[in-house]
């Protein structure tokens, strides 16, 4: 019962308060530079992340070539590859085959990191009702930013922006005040973070920038802390005792 | 102006390019990966993804930096509690919308 679709459907209502944000904000902006209401919503219903979209909208409003369009989305959500390869670890026996394939496009950053949060491994109803409230808030938000953006003060959605960040740090803080591999993996990522936005002469897009961060953090993570052996045979021994 | 099927061939392929980096990896591995080093980096990703994601963006995501900060006082206060996501996440919008909202009553 612990990993049902109605858990799922719970755990997302945080990311989608975030995302209600982030999207009415790509609402206003597709709006303004020219899309109508459905295609702005058409596009976050069909892409489902953020930098990605908002990459591809100034592309296409600048009508820019399709192969850079691919480049630009190849690089920026190059980190989805990695997120998808470590989910496979992490989903249980009955999440496979059609599943994988449809519920893939759930794979974002806030979703992804929810799912790996999780004690148990991930079943795909959980995993289905963690992408559908986001997946509602996303479309929502982007068609309330488009349809009413002009009417709504621009700082009443914008305090909404902190929320996701703030479920990042009640994922993050709890881990890393137990665990020092994770606190350092943390403060590597974090810190290169910042130098690569704040220092002028380094340009990378953010969703490039987050890629780059997490492969350097992680990797040195995994090169100075690798699983003991211990925790790997217990990890093992785990699935085989409850069967 | 944008034509409407100019329209659709630039969402098919950013749609197209974005879910094929979600789908493939999930698709065609199927097995547990035994290295422990590779383990490792994937147990270490999510943490640094997270991590790379928050900061510094955190610092203006509720519009001003002031608010911003109250926010992640507030978000910090809460999650060292080891409150649930739904929680903290409120937490740190009450914070911000008080000190965007409650100046602006003074002012």
């Amino acid at each position: 019962m612990e990993q049902n679709f109605t858990k799922g459907l719970r755990d997302g209502m945080p990311i989608c308060l975030g995302y209600l944000s982030v999207s009415f904000t790509f609402g206003l902006l597709g709006v303004g530079m020219g899309l109508s209401w459905w295609q702005a919503t058409f596009i976050s219903l069909t892409n489902v992340t953020s930098a990605g979209q908002f990459a591809g909208l100034t592309l296409m409003m600048e009508g820019g070539a399709f192969i850079e369009m691919v480049i630009a989305q190849f690089f920026i959500n190059l980190r989805y590859l990695l997120m998808s390869i470590s989910l496979t670890q992490k989903v249980d026996e009955k999440f496979r085959g059609i599943f994988r394939w449809v519920l893939a496009m759930g794979v974002t950053d806030e979703i992804f990191a929810v799912a790996m949060s999780q004690e148990k491994p991930v079943s795909r109803r959980y995993f289905a009702g963690l992408f559908l409230t986001p997946y509602i808030g996303w479309g929502t938000g982007t068609l309330l930013g488009a349809l009413l953006g002009e009417i709504v003060p621009a700082g009443v959605a914008e305090v909404f922006g902190v929320a996701i960040y703030g479920m990042f740090l009640a994922i993050i803080i709890p881990k890393a005040t137990e665990s020092r591999p994770v606190l350092t993996v943390v403060l590597i990522a974090a810190v290169l973070s910042c130098v690569i936005y704040y220092v002028p002469f380094i340009r990378l897009s953010s969703g490039l920038s987050v890629t780059v961060c997490a492969v350097a953090a992680a990797a040195y993570g995994a090169w100075r802390f690798p699983v003991a052996a211990e925790d790997e045979a217990r990890e093992q021994a785990k699935p085989a005792g409850e069967v | 102006m944008l034509s409407l099927s100019e329209f659709f061939k630039y969402v098919a392929v950013m749609a197209l390019v974005t879910y094929l980096l979600r789908a493939l990896p999930f698709v065609l591995v199927k097995k547990k990966i035994t290295n422990v080093y590779v383990r490792s980096f994937l147990e270490y990703i999510p943490y640094g993804v997270l991590a790379a994601m928050t900061f510094p963006a955190v610092f203006t995501s509720a519009g001003g930096l002031v608010p911003s900060l109250a926010g992640v006082a507030v978000a910090l206060v809460l999650a060292v509690r080891k409150k649930s996501l739904l929680t903290v996440a409120i937490g740190a919008v009450a914070g911000a919308a008080l000190l965007t909202f409650v100046p602006q009553i003074f002012y």
